[in-house]
């Protein structure tokens, strides 16, 4: 096959699987969210277009086709009109190096870890753009605030990729699955995955970090102009398009990725998906919003650190015994979720509370019979 | 260094309301911010302004009566209460017993609804959005009383001079009973979802602290100022109707922080569940109205009387000339006091503190504005 064939050929692969991925997402996420989160608000959600108010997505999809696309008198016009496609260059290119089964990837990078975060870094531009091309006070601070949050949220979520890599010993995914044969790595490092999802929920500006468009403060921050079609590239495409590739990346490093009984296949991958999908949404209906300080606080003084911790140690245990070292970091790393889990809770919580009382003495609500 | 230029540094003034989403109705702030952090606020209010107490002294005693309940239009019973104690007073005249006690149970119904909206908008306010569904659930429970009782879910028209419009309507006391039943346990569960939730107790203790010699001073009543350790309620201190014969506790907080005006709303919902339950059971026979002459002429003079509602005092002064309208009405409401300590409480809080202080506080611009 000569060089420009093989070209053509993969870049049309990466063009329909690239665009089908977010395409789908913005089609099932939203129908899942409203219908879940209304499940867990003890209400319907909405339910009358399609089977159970399935093709809802779709007629929004139409609506917001069909209205004006507006845009601000006072808006930087060009970079409001182009932030919407730079932030949906995540989604589309990164997609293309997650492996789908056994010798189904677009392009088997060797470095396709590096690819998927470099490129995960496309939102935070487009995002930043649209905060700042809109000329608005709310557009604003939520495109500043992203950018706060999501670069300081990618170092953890760098940091855990490392992990993984140093555990396959390549950054190749089609090495990190091939690695999961025997254990997924999720039983081998569930700290680094607890990490993953909450440095995951930060970079994607879901419940409870999304504070870039924080509905009560900011009206709805960077989109706050935005409308139609452009406000539905955001929403629907970059959003939920990045949540796949945040899901489908979760997947793939930490729960075996296309494995699964009987025959590893695209199926396993995507049940895997949806299942950290549904995490998403559990938090979004459970959670209220951190704020701007905490949201830094948490990233810097937390999870950096504990990862950098969890990084040293995995380092170290992989050089002091290069041939057995996943049972002593999986004793780890269990250990020191089970010790977070148990002792950090209640701790944080008596903290609080202590904290509370020293400031005030006799805070606890009492009733009083005067 | 001589061309260096000044980096100009500049509070950013945002404005935020009257149309913002969280501005509770239609207040707005002119918030000074120093990046996120606020230097200084300032309230603007009178966007809801319609001109009550004027318009009152246009209408006869009784044509004014329906605009009551749109002033704080979610528990407008408080201000038809206040409005009938009034005129009452100025006759010297008093309802008969039965009517009393179907003023307490109007009233505490009022109050549960009330709280209702403000634990739900609170929460929505910090971003959570399951608890304001579930809220609203179970106000739809007490609407569907209120409207047996009254025929309204909101505009209720239901105190008369010299008693109430209707009495207890078939099936009224199983329905309100079986609520009552249920109604203990759901607010376990709201406590289950929200108070124990680390997001929501680094959101709300501490934040929006108001001194008792700080709530006294700006004259703060209600839940506003029993958080704050003051056990004031008129309920206890001026007793009215039939409170006096009814067992009830007053929860009061510690600090004034945003965590204990929530907490004293939910300790107020278990002791208005109580204060319905002995209503029904000491609810005494006899008529429940008496007769009035049409043209109503309250003799001349001037009274005040208050109402503790679910925000706080509402206390009218009336004049009556002896003439069919009244000479002036003033009245006094806790929200537009709770919305004056803002300046005092917000500098040096965070952006998404505005939403969350203002949330908990309560503010409900159709009685700020009048």
């Amino acid at each position: 096959m000569s060089w420009g064939l093989s070209f053509v050929i993969h870049l049309i692969a990466a063009l329909v699987i690239g665009l089908a991925v977010p395409a789908l997402s913005a089609l099932v996420f939203p129908f899942a969210v409203r219908r879940l989160s209304g499940f867990m608000s003890d209400r319907l959600g909405p339910n009358r277009v399609g089977p159970a108010g399935f093709f809802q997505p779709i007629a929004d999809f139409l609506k917001l086709l069909l209205k004006e696309d507006v845009a601000p008198l006072k808006a930087d016009r060009r970079l409001f009109r182009l932030a919407p496609a730079i932030a949906f260059i995540t989604p589309v290119l990164a997609v293309s190096v997650i492996p789908f089964s056994k010798g189904f990837t677009i392009a088997n990078l060797n470095v396709g870890l590096v690819f998927i975060v470099a490129f995960s870094s496309f939102t935070v531009l487009g995002i930043l753009l649209a905060g700042w091309a809109s000329h608005n006070k709310y557009s604003l601070l939520g495109g500043l605030r992203s950018v706060a949050q999501m670069v300081s949220y990618e170092i953890p979520m760098i940091l855990n990729i490392i992990i993984i890599a140093m555990l396959v010993g390549s950054l190749s995914l089609n090495d990190v699955v091939g690695a999961q044969g025997k254990i997924w790595f999720i039983a081998v490092q569930p700290l680094a995955f607890l990490v993953f999802i909450v440095a995951g929920m930060a970079e994607l500006n879901r419940t409870p970090f999304d504070l870039p468009e924080a509905e009560s403060e900011l009206v709805a921050g960077y989109l706050t102009e935005y409308s139609g079609m452009r406000f539905g590239f955001f929403y629907g495409l970059v959003e939920w398009g990045n949540a796949s590739i945040w899901a489908l990346t979760g997947a793939t490093l930490f729960l075996g990725g296309w494995r699964g009984p009987f025959a590893g296949n695209p199926g396993w991958l995507i049940l895997k998906v949806l299942v950290l999908a549904f995490a998403v949404i559990w938090f979004f209906a459970t959670f209220p919003r951190l704020q701007v300080d905490q949201l830094m606080n948490f990233a810097w003084k937390v999870l950096i650190p504990l990862s950098l911790v969890n990084l040293g140690v995995t380092g170290l245990l992989i050089i002091l015994l290069p041939n057995s070292f996943l049972p002593p970091v999986a004793a780890f790393s269990w250990a020191s979720v089970i010790t977070i889990i148990l002792l950090m809770g209640p701790v944080l919580r008596k903290a609080l509370l202590r904290k509370r009382l020293k400031l005030n003495p006799g805070t606890e609500l009492g009733t009083s019979q005067s | 260094m001589q061309n260096e230029p000044d980096l100009r540094l500049e509070e950013m003034v945002l404005n935020m309301g009257p149309q913002h989403p969280s501005a509770h109705g239609v207040l707005r702030l002119v918030l000074h911010l120093d990046g996120e952090m606020i230097v200084s606020v300032d309230p603007s209010i009178g966007y809801l302004h319609r001109g009550f107490e004027k318009l009152a002294e246009n209408r006869t005693y009784l044509q004014f009566f329906s605009m009551l309940s749109r002033l704080d239009y979610l528990a407008g019973f408080f201000m038809e209460w206040t409005y009938v104690r009034c005129i009452e007073g100025l006759m010297e005249i008093g309802p008969p017993p039965r009517a009393e006690y179907l003023r307490v149970i109007a009233g505490e119904l009022n109050r549960i609804i009330s709280h209702h909206m403000a634990i739900g908008d609170y929460l929505l306010n910090l971003g959570a959005v399951t608890p304001v569904l579930w809220t609203f659930r179970d106000r739809e429970d007490v609407l569907d009383l209120l409207e047996m009782l009254t025929g309204q879910r909101m505009m209720y028209n239901y105190a008369r001079v010299g008693g109430v419009r209707y009495d207890l309507p078939d099936g009224f006391e199983e329905q309100c009973r079986k609520f009552l039943r249920r109604f203990p346990v759901m607010i376990d569960e709201y406590e289950q979802l929200i108070t124990g939730n680390e997001i929501f107790l680094a959101r709300s203790l501490g934040m929006g602290v108001i001194t008792a010699e700080q709530a006294l001073d700006y004259g703060l009543s209600g839940p506003n100022l029993r958080a704050s350790g003051v056990a004031m309620d008129l309920r206890r201190h001026d007793p009215y109707s039939a409170y006096p014969e009814l067992d009830f506790d007053i929860p009061t907080g510690a600090s004034g922080d945003s965590f204990d005006r929530y907490k004293c709303r939910i300790e107020e919902l278990r002791q208005s569940v109580r204060i319905i339950e002995q209503a029904l059971d000491a609810l005494p026979g006899g008529p429940v109205n008496m007769r009035i002459p049409p043209m109503l002429r309250p003799p001349a003079g001037a009274i005040y009387r208050a109402v503790e509602t679910g925000r706080g005092e509402w206390g009218n002064y009336l004049v009556s000339d002896g003439s069919l309208r009244p000479y002036r009405l003033k009245m006094r409401d806790s929200c537009f006091v709770a919305l004056s300590t803002m300046p005092k409480i917000l500098p040096g809080h965070n952006i998404a503190d505005v939403v969350g202080i203002a949330g908990s506080l309560d503010l409900i611009m159709g009685a700020v504005d009048r």
